[in-house]
């Protein structure tokens, strides 16, 4: 009581801001983004399927294990090097139903398109889109459009939805991992952020960086086969505990949701963390750090340790790995927190982003 | 505060009434403006905060910086920790 | 990257820990001034190499953090009009006013934009003449000059709606008011390399005489750092107060002239209030008369800022390096990044951000 008072006295203003509205931070993948879900969406929807808090939900049915996700696109400006919102928004969903395991199946698509955008600007993208699934291997089977009136949605937003099918034998979820477990990544981080970054207005700079916009399924499929060789018994959970895609929020958001899920901790060699010179540039430039710009072809494997060298190997035999890293491990020390070991030997926690990460000039 | 970057300057462009350039930090390569440094050529560092370079960089002085470094890492000897 | 890595050389940042572990004979107070110092220390963890040598303290060096929050009123209520768009630095968007923040008030429905360059707010101008469009300008003097080009450009393109709101600090007047309280335990100073690179160094060679303690201009890197500490440290064990410079390779003793030249062509000092360390005289910046036409305050008719009330933030301690944040009592339980009570936790670079950011307590408490 008497240290309320006392604090009181001092000149320094500012009460807490009110939270009665949806602010931009809530979609950043970040602190807020977890709380908005936490407080209004789980409650509502509560479900044990949801509770999980995986990237996709599995569901049996017909005596086959379906996953099912969803994930809508926003990205601006709508062309980027490297990719489109057509191609991201079919590499994205594949994406979260690689990472649960899962073989894609099929993708629905649905469009909300602004009054006014051109015909030709339509057409480009859709192609793309169709592109992406055909390469893939899926198609999309199902869809919706919808025009809103100009100024009621900003250009174009993109929703799809993905079923998967889950092998016998592979059953992955976060709150699988365990102290030890090495994690792996499969490359440069910070260069989707970047890229798309580069092409809006004001932070225009000239740069070689272009999205790593990739459906990752044949590369998920490879570190499947690698670990279930390694496998000596059925039991569960296998040498692979789980896979995530850091997409908004980057890496550090994604481990520190892998860390909260199992209630243990994780601890980062930033040496091992490979950053591309012109991320790490432009990076140092606007204040950002890489750990939490967002990725787009990107996973995080967590491996147990007898394993991972194994699995590592055969990552990187494939295009979208040949720069994959074991770059830290799951620690009992810590809970729910992420650590990195800098690389000056020293150790600092990185934090879950609490909304967007913002240029700054200070 | 102040957060300033060094690049190399790759080229003055000049623009209608201002002086850029074209800097490169670390690969990706972005226009500064040069009003704040006239003196620069390209080849030169220039350190840049909110899209000015601020100063020129004096590559003598970054050297005797980096010099007494290692001297320092030679008299620490060969127990300090590998990188 | 050329002329970062270098510094930020493993065994040159122990090398540089054990020199100066080997000098001192006692623990000499620090205070760094600068933000960016802040985020260094704490980014890379050199308060952790520097074990018992030395204790680095925090001043109030990030115009973010001492920004009054009436400036930020009067961002938001210009943002809130309906004609106006808000340019910013992104370091503003979260910084708490009296009750809410430019976020919020862009949830509100106002048109906020974030910035890299103030010339970019120039061009949101051209861009849309039927708006007004009004730049928050915020910063320290490595700021200053790179805002006012911003309102020379304006006068050259001959605009008519843009026009700047201005909180600027300057760093000498409140760092003299802090060394010459009678509670200051500062005993060494690394002064902010780059508000020198505009303004020389005089004026902290000054401050070090008058004040009788050694003034160190450092750089920004793990190493820069260090070898300042390493300076500062030698000096204290000898008994001397004199001004060295570390960061030589961008600061020269008179600073960039031709920046310093441009900020007194269109600034003029003024008294400032410090978030957390009440008025101080003569150490802010307004628009000189020439160039009152680019005042939003005088434009938009602001009424003057009120002073401000008490409240549970701590930062005014803080700020003056008398605290740490985690012996605030509400550090990262009451106040965090989400919901701070002070600008120190709002601030990416504030004490208390970096510090919840980079440590909060317990975690960090273990060795590795």
């Amino acid at each position: 009581m008497s240290e309320k008072k006392n604090a009181a006295r001092l000149i320094c203003p500012a009460p807490l801001p009110v939270r009665d509205r949806v602010v931009l931070g809530h979609g950043s993948g970040g602190k807020l983004s977890a709380d908005l879900f936490a407080s209004i969406f789980l409650p509502a929807l509560r479900n044990p399927a949801l509770a999980k808090l995986n990237d996709q939900a599995i569901i049996t049915a017909a005596g086959a294990r379906l996953a099912f996700t969803t994930d809508t696109f926003v990205v601006k400006p709508l062309l980027f090097p490297g990719g489109d919102i057509g191609s991201l928004a079919v590499h994205g969903t594949i994406n979260d139903l690689a990472v649960g395991g899962a073989c894609p199946l099929c993708l629905s698509a649905a469009f909300v398109i602004e009054e006014g955008l051109p015909l030709d600007l339509l057409r480009q993208l859709v192609n793309s889109l169709a592109a992406a699934a055909q390469a893939a291997g899926t198609a999309v089977v199902t869809g919706d459009t919808k025009v809103v009136e100009r100024g009621s949605c900003d250009r174009l937003f993109i929703n799809t939805s993905g079923i998967g099918v889950v092998a016998d034998g592979v059953d992955l979820s976060c709150e699988y991992a365990r102290p030890g477990d090495r994690i792996l990544l499969n490359g440069f981080i910070g260069d989707h952020g970047i890229a798309v970054l580069g092409e809006r207005e004001g932070l225009e700079f000239e740069s070689a960086i272009q999205s790593d916009s990739a459906a990752l399924h044949t590369l998920t499929a490879v570190l499947l086969a690698a670990a279930s060789h390694q496998q000596t018994d059925a039991t569960v959970p296998g040498p692979i505990r789980c896979m995530r895609d850091p997409t908004r929020g980057g890496l550090a958001s994604a481990l520190n949701e892998i860390a909260a899920a199992a209630g243990v901790g994780a601890q980062l060699e930033e040496a091992a963390i490979p950053v591309r010179e012109a991320v790490r540039g432009a990076c140092e430039l606007l204040g950002l750090d890489p750990l939490y710009v967002a990725n787009e072809g990107k996973l995080i494997a967590i491996v147990a340790p007898e394993a991972a060298a194994a699995v590592l190997q055969a990552m990187q035999s494939h295009p979208l790995a040949r720069d994959a890293r074991d770059i830290g491990c799951i620690t009992a020390e810590h809970p729910g927190v992420v650590t990195l070991r800098t690389t000056l030997g020293t150790r600092r926690m990185v934090e879950m982003l609490s909304g967007d990460q913002l240029p700054r000039i200070c | 505060m102040c957060l300033a970057v060094p690049g190399e300057l790759l080229e003055i462009v000049s623009g209608d009434a201002s002086c850029e350039g074209r800097v490169e930090f670390g690969g990706i390569i972005k226009r500064v403006r040069l009003d704040f440094v006239p003196e620069a050529q390209p080849g030169d560092f220039v350190i840049v905060h909110a899209g000015f370079a601020i100063s020129r960089m004096d590559a003598r002085e970054a050297q005797r910086t980096l010099q007494l470094f290692a001297q320092l890492e030679a008299a620490a000897g060969p127990d300090l920790e590998q990188p | 990257m050329k002329f970062v890595d270098e510094y930020r050389s493993r065994r040159v940042a122990q090398a540089l820990a054990r020199e100066i572990a080997s000098t001192s004979t006692r623990r000499w107070v620090l205070m760094e001034i600068c933000g960016g110092q802040t985020h260094t220390i704490l980014r890379y963890g050199l308060d952790e190499l520097l074990g018992a040598s030395v204790e680095l303290v925090h001043g109030p060096g990030c115009p973010v953090c001492v920004t009054p929050a009436a400036a930020v009123d009067q961002a938001i209520e210009l943002a809130l009009n309906p004609t106006v768009i808000l340019a910013s630095y992104g370091d503003m968007l979260r910084v708490p006013g009296s009750r809410s923040n430019l976020l919020q008030a862009r949830a509100e429905g106002a048109d906020v934009r974030v910035i890299y360059s103030p010339l970019e707010a120039v061009k949101l101008s051209r861009a849309h003449p039927d708006r007004q469009v009004v730049f928050f300008a915020i910063g320290f003097e490595t700021t200053a000059p790179v805002n006012a080009m911003a309102v020379v450009e304006a006068q050259r393109q001959e605009l008519t709606n843009f026009s700047l709101l201005v909180s600027q600090s300057l760093v000498p007047p409140a760092m003299r008011s802090l060394l010459r309280s009678p509670e200051n335990r500062v005993q060494g100073l690394l002064a902010p390399g780059h508000v020198c690179t505009v303004m020389g160094c005089r004026e902290y060679a000054a401050m070090a005489s008058e004040c009788d303690l050694p003034v160190v201009v450092a750089g920004f890197e793990p190493a820069d750092l260090l070898q300042a500490v390493l300076l500062l440290v030698r000096q204290l064990e000898s008994g001397t107060a004199r001004l060295e410079n570390q960061y030589a390779r961008s600061v020269r003793p008179d600073g960039n002239p031709a920046a310093r030249r441009l900020m007194d062509e269109v600034f003029e000092p003024c008294d400032q209030h410090w978030r957390g360390l009440g008025e101080i005289p003569a150490s802010g910046l307004r628009l000189r008369a020439a160039f009152a036409a680019f005042d939003a305050a005088q434009r938009f008719s602001l009424p003057p800022r009120h002073a401000e009330e008490a409240s549970l933030c701590l930062s005014a301690q803080i700020l003056q390096g008398r605290k740490l944040p985690t012996d605030c009592p509400w550090f990262a339980a009451r106040c965090s990044p989400e919901n701070p009570l002070g600008a120190p936790m709002v601030s990416t670079e504030g004490a208390c951000a970096a510090y919840y950011r980079y440590r909060r307590g317990d975690a960090m408490s273990e060795t590795p």
